[in-house]
């Protein structure tokens, strides 16, 4: 099959208002007999059951959470950009897409992006009508703040709890139809298979992951809002539920699955502490607006500072090496999560690691508290030159912009980065890649639709901070409900989907099987065992730096795991029961799977672009290197086995924007 | 406006109104009773007159009435409604880490106070109730056959806290008052909504209130023992 | 550090359930709480037991799922954390720490430490919003100014995250400050004036009839709320209710 993105002909600023002038609708009194199944609460999810409940169709929600609330969208920090140029420092539709396409390394859909940055505004629009309180000034306007690969400040925010703040707007806006009842809310509930009946997505095959029950669900689409794949690493900033399982399925069932290499890695988690971790802890891009990053600039302090024998704060402000600023002065310490991740490996890697593992540097706020200090002792007329009043005043200034994310960080490592820099190391953070979608969001499968981090469309090689946020709830509220009609305006005669049919009865038998194969498999090694074993191949051969052998070594090693997976997993209690190691198991069969897809498609770009980086394709000074002919899509087809699938390119044109090296200095 | 008394917040609502209405009762008691301290004259004119005064005794008199069973009726079925909110308790549960004992222990401490109104009623209500209405005798003199005889009330106040017994009870009745108030007080300002930046200084006056007034109370049963 | 726990075990809702003990050898106190219950399981596993379970999913104190009553207090001992964020620096070698569900009547008990919270949900449903359709022709963000303080007002309000602890800690498991979040939050929003009357009726309505307890204002709420939400959001929401009755 071809790819046809589906991408509409003219003006790239006409596209999407021609799109929607032409494009099919289905009249309310016919929505009313349409079902329409969404998969996952975020953002994504989240604000297209609202969206399609309110314009009248009836939706069927499912999340694997108790309440669509949890959906890990919540944990989002820093913010949502919108082209809103409220500060008037030459913000535009235009620019945010420019920066957006540029961020992504030319690896993303002209005509998408651009999109995107059109509802951009409307999205801020909206949020505020729903009562989402963002940060305003004394003024009571709302307030911007910077973040990383931008030169202007359009990212709005909600201190360092933006994602949660959104997505309590989008639960609230899915509340009022659940009450109303256009909403039928599942929780607890997981997608196991999508049912496709004539080559059209017509429902889901779901577990109650309370009561064990395989339930048949139908619908006259299907859209899967459930989020990015990162916990392939076992450790990443992701919830410990966040799965592929839903994407895969629906790869498996025919969906093309993109570009599954561009991983995000963000420069700023909290350091890993040992082999007990579960999960790492993100401390918010925002902070590199007034974080500076360094590390020392001789051996022998970083030497001193891992025995404790040495403070960081002791240091010689001449004995730092401020590497983003060195390397990149035009964007300093808010360059791209993928540069900045990478600089810090480079340094790590060269031994200047400033922890006991030598994997971690600084993010240091003491020039920001006296540059903020010395504006508050102006302005409230106190003595510019007394240091201890400075940084006090400064940090109370920090303490309002961030207060929450110092503490968590002092939570969980116990020091007060108050008196000391913070300690930070990259870490998985968020997949680019996903579900192959055309510009109707519709996968490969007719009538089964991919929005959010789930599908790959807009971030390209690299999202930019606050890029994910506005993303799911531009395909939410504003992209899949108009889309979608184009499609279901030739369902309004189907009727209502039978379950009680062959391909329903299929599609139940295989999830039954595969349940009583694990939960009777009777071997000797948990399902965390396998997680952590395939977290550490990913994470060492398909990390932050990729070449040609690890990542060959990467994809046999996986698929022996996989096959000592099936062998040896051992799981306790029932399938007829609340038991998360048998739902933990079927995500993690699933991991097995994608790593081995994602290594292999690592492995077919032989170029360096955003999140994936080849050493063998890097310039002298050790930046990513581009080539010309990867400017395509990888969207792979199942056949099988993932060392099977076909690949298919999807040719990235740009028309509007001239490809150029992608530089920050 | 309907129902409003079937609704978790407006039975909080009446709980507090009831509460406000008898902490002015109890400030206005005690306005009386201090003055028995300083002048037993004044003290016998004020209990002469609210003892006699239509207005007192046959609308607020059966108000009050009304506030203290409305009160501590309420009181239980909220207390009932509350234990079915949890059927199963916790196997350890440390309230003093995140409440004080006083809030925590409304309805013993209110028993108490019950307890001890019931004495106080038989001391000095019922036999009051009993001379003017039953006896019919409303002219508050010691001896009602002799005018010069003079008032009664200082005498019968003065008589009462002979008992170290009773002045002990009572002494123990008023602390317990104290803990019920230094969280009944505070209380009843939340449920009524008054709670915010302009409303600090309440918290610092009901403590005033709450260890004050129960400790004049005790003041005058003591000074009253103690110049026996 | 080594350590004794006594947890709730109960296999489903319609089992009696007990406290049961189990040792946890060599935790470091750099882990955190539900890491130290993954060692835990991971044991139980090898040794063909059954796991504890128990709702988690962010570990990074934003989801709300967590929700275990650690030694008497919802989250356990530290504050202004969720139990996912409690370190074992907390506790010290050799101690006996109770885990049990949070307890009301409004919470039944799933499975071990897992707790049924949907009756949030449905008070939620009940008015937990504002009627603003995605039209995409909603007035312009900045056309109407709010007070930097209400904004931040209605901000701290609305970073609660839906945990149950307020429930958990309160004596009479009363779900005031939960639903006192949600009203605050619109309450000093312009935006949330339209249907003030309503949705504070029909909240605590809702709230009513899930059989929460009621509010005795102790406070412990205030306390053991890992996102600190205030008390005055409960004295605001009375505001609210008594303007709405009156209204009708």
């Amino acid at each position: 099959m071809a790819l046809d993105s589906k991408i509409p002909k003219g003006p790239l600023a006409d596209k999407w208002t021609n799109h929607k002038n032409n494009i099919n609708l289905v009249n309310p009194a016919n929505k009313r007999l349409i079902d329409v199944i969404v998969v996952g609460t975020g953002l994504a999810g989240g604000s297209a059951a609202a969206t399609l409940a309110e314009l009248g169709y009836n939706v069927k929600a499912f999340c694997f959470q108790d309440s669509p609330r949890r959906a890990h969208s919540i944990a989002a920090q820093g913010g949502i950009n919108a082209a809103k140029n409220y500060q008037g420092d030459g913000d535009s539709t235009y620019r945010l897409f420019y920066d957006t396409v540029k961020g992504g390394d030319y690896r993303s859909r002209e005509a998408n992006v651009h999109r995107l940055a059109e509802v951009s505004t409307n999205i801020i629009d909206q949020c505020v009508a729903q009562g989402v309180p963002f940060a305003r000034d004394y003024g009571g306007l709302l307030d911007n703040r910077s973040f990383g690969g931008v030169l202007v400040s359009r990212t709005f925010y909600a201190k360092g709890q933006t994602g949660q703040q959104l997505l309590l707007g989008a639960y609230s806006a899915m509340n009022r139809q659940i009450g109303r009842g256009k909403i039928k809310m599942y929780t607890r509930h997981e997608m196991l298979d999508v049912v496709i009946v004539d080559g059209k997505a017509r429902g889901i095959i779901a577990r109650n992951l309370v009561t064990g029950e395989i339930e048949r669900h139908s619908a006259h689409a299907v859209v899967l809002g459930t989020g990015g794949y990162g916990n392939a690493f076992y450790l990443s900033t992701y919830a410990m539920g966040s799965n592929v399982t839903a994407a895969w399925k629906a790869h498996k069932r025919g969906a093309y699955f993109a570009n599954p290499c561009y991983t995000q890695i963000h420069p700023t988690c909290i350091p890993v502490s040992g082999d007990h971790q579960s999960k790492l802890t993100l401390m918010s891009e925002s902070l590199r607006n007034d974080g500076r990053i360094w590390v020392p600039k001789h051996k022998k302090d970083v030497e001193a500072i891992r025995e404790g024998r040495l403070k960081p704060t002791q240091l010689a402000e001449e004995d730092r090496d401020y590497y983003l600023e060195r390397r990149y002065p035009a964007f300093g310490n808010l360059v791209p999560r993928d540069v900045a991740s990478r600089a810090a490996k480079e340094r790590c890697d060269a031994g200047y690691g400033v922890n006991k593992t030598g994997e971690a540097v600084y993010l240091d706020f003491a020039s920001a508290f006296m540059r903020y200090g010395k504006e508050q002792a102006h302005v409230k007329g106190l003595d510019e030159n007394d240091e201890a009043l400075v940084k006090k005043l400064g940090q109370e200034i920090v303490r309002n912009k961030y207060g929450n994310l110092f503490q968590m960080y002092e939570k969980i490592v116990d020091q007060n980065p108050y008196e000391t820099p913070m300690m930070i190391y990259p870490a998985v953070h968020y997949t680019m890649g996903g579900i192959w979608v055309d510009y109707n969001l519709m996968t490969s499968v007719p009538g089964l639709y991919a929005i959010g981090e789930a599908n790959f469309s807009d971030h390209g090689a690299n999202r930019l901070g606050a890029s994910a946020l506005m993303q799911g709830l531009a395909d939410g509220y504003f992209v899949l409900p108009y889309t979608i009609g184009d499609y279901l305006a030739d369902d309004i005669r189907t009727g209502p989907i039978s379950t009680d049919s062959k391909e329903f009865d299929e599609a139940e038998k295989n999830v039954t099987e595969v349940i009583n194969k694990l939960i009777n498999n009777n071997g000797t090694k948990s399902v965390d065992h396998f997680h952590k074993r395939l977290g550490k191949i990913m994470w060492n051969k398909c990390g932050m730096a990729r070449n040609e052998k690890d990542l060959k070594e990467a994809i046999a090693e996986i698929a022996e795991l996989r096959a000592e997976f099936w062998k040896d997993v051992k799981i306790p209690g029932e399938a007829n029961e609340y038991n998360e190691e048998l739902a933990k198991a079927g995500r993690v069969a699933d991991f097995l799977e994608l790593g081995e897809l994602f290594a292999k498609d690592a492995l077919v770009r032989e170029e360096s672009a955003g999140g994936h980086f080849r050493e063998e394709y890097q310039t002298p000074e050790g930046e990513a290197m581009r080539r010309k002919e990867f400017q395509f899509v990888s969207a792979w087809e199942y056949k099988g086995e993932p060392k099977d699938a076909v690949l298919h390119k999807e040719d990235l044109v740009y028309e509007n924007i001239e490809v150029k090296e992608r530089s920050y200095k | 406006m309907s129902g409003i008394l079937n609704s978790s917040i407006g039975r909080k609502f009446a709980m507090a109104l009831s509460a406000l209405f008898l902490m002015i009762f109890l400030l206005q008691h005690f306005a009386i009773n201090i003055l028995s301290v300083f002048s037993p004259d004044t003290f016998n004119e004020a209990s002469h007159f609210m003892g006699t005064f239509w207005a007192v005794q046959y609308l607020l008199q059966p108000v009050l009435i009304f506030g203290v069973i409305f009160h501590f009726v309420m009181g239980f079925v909220l207390e009932i409604n509350n234990n079915k909110a949890r059927k199963v308790s916790y196997a350890k549960s440390k309230g003093s880490a995140n409440s004080s004992w006083m809030s925590r222990n409304m309805l013993l401490t209110g028993l108490v106070i019950l307890a001890f109104m019931v004495l106080h009623f038989i001391d000095f209500w019922i036999p009051e109730i009993n001379v003017k209405y039953i006896q019919g005798d409303m002219s508050g003199l010691i001896n009602p056959d002799a005018a010069d005889s003079g008032f009664r009330y200082y005498e019968e106040l003065h008589h009462k806290f002979e008992s170290p017994l009773r002045v002990g009870a009572y002494v123990i009745a008023f602390i317990l008052l104290s803990l019920h108030l230094l969280h009944g007080f505070n209380s009843a300002f939340q449920s009524v909504g008054a709670n915010n930046k302009y409303t600090k200084g309440l918290k610092g006056f009901s403590k005033v209130y709450a260890i004050g007034i129960p400790l004049g109370f005790i003041f005058i049963a003591l000074f009253h023992h103690l110049n026996h | 550090m080594n350590l004794t726990l006594k947890i709730w075990r109960q296999k489903n809702a319609n089992d009696k359930g007990k406290i049961v003990d189990y040792k946890v050898n060599d935790v470091s106190p750099d882990m955190s709480f539900l890491e130290m219950l993954d060692v835990l399981n991971q044991d139980l596993i090898d040794k063909g037991e059954e796991p504890v379970a128990f709702d988690h999913d962010c570990r990074e104190g934003i989801c709300g799922s967590c929700s275990m009553y650690v030694n008497g207090q919802a989250h356990g001992p530290d504050s202004m954390v969720t139990v996912c964020q409690l370190h074992m620096r907390s506790f010290n070698d050799g101690d006996t720490i109770y885990i049990e569900p949070w307890r009301a009547t409004a919470f039944p008990v799933i499975k071990d430490l897992i707790v049924d919270r949907s009756a949030f949900d449905r008070i939620q449903h009940a008015g937990g919003f504002i009627s603003v359709n995605t039209s995409g022709n909603t007035q312009d963000a900045n056309a109407i100014p709010i007070e930097k303080e209400n904004a931040d007002r209605a901000f701290d309000a609305a970073t609660c995250i839906g945990c149950g602890a307020c429930v958990a800690s309160c004596k009479n498991s009363s779900a005031m400050l939960f639903v006192s979040a949600k009203v605050s939050q619109f309450a000093l929003l312009p935006q949330g004036q339209v249907e003030a009357t309503d949705r504070v009726l029909n909240m605590v309505k809702q709230m009513d009839e899930e059989g929460f307890g009621n509010c005795t204002n102790t406070g412990a709420c205030e306390v053991e709320c890992p996102k600190g939400i205030s008390l005055e959001n409960i004295a605001r929401m009375n505001r609210e209710y008594l303007k709405a009755s009156l209204k009708g």
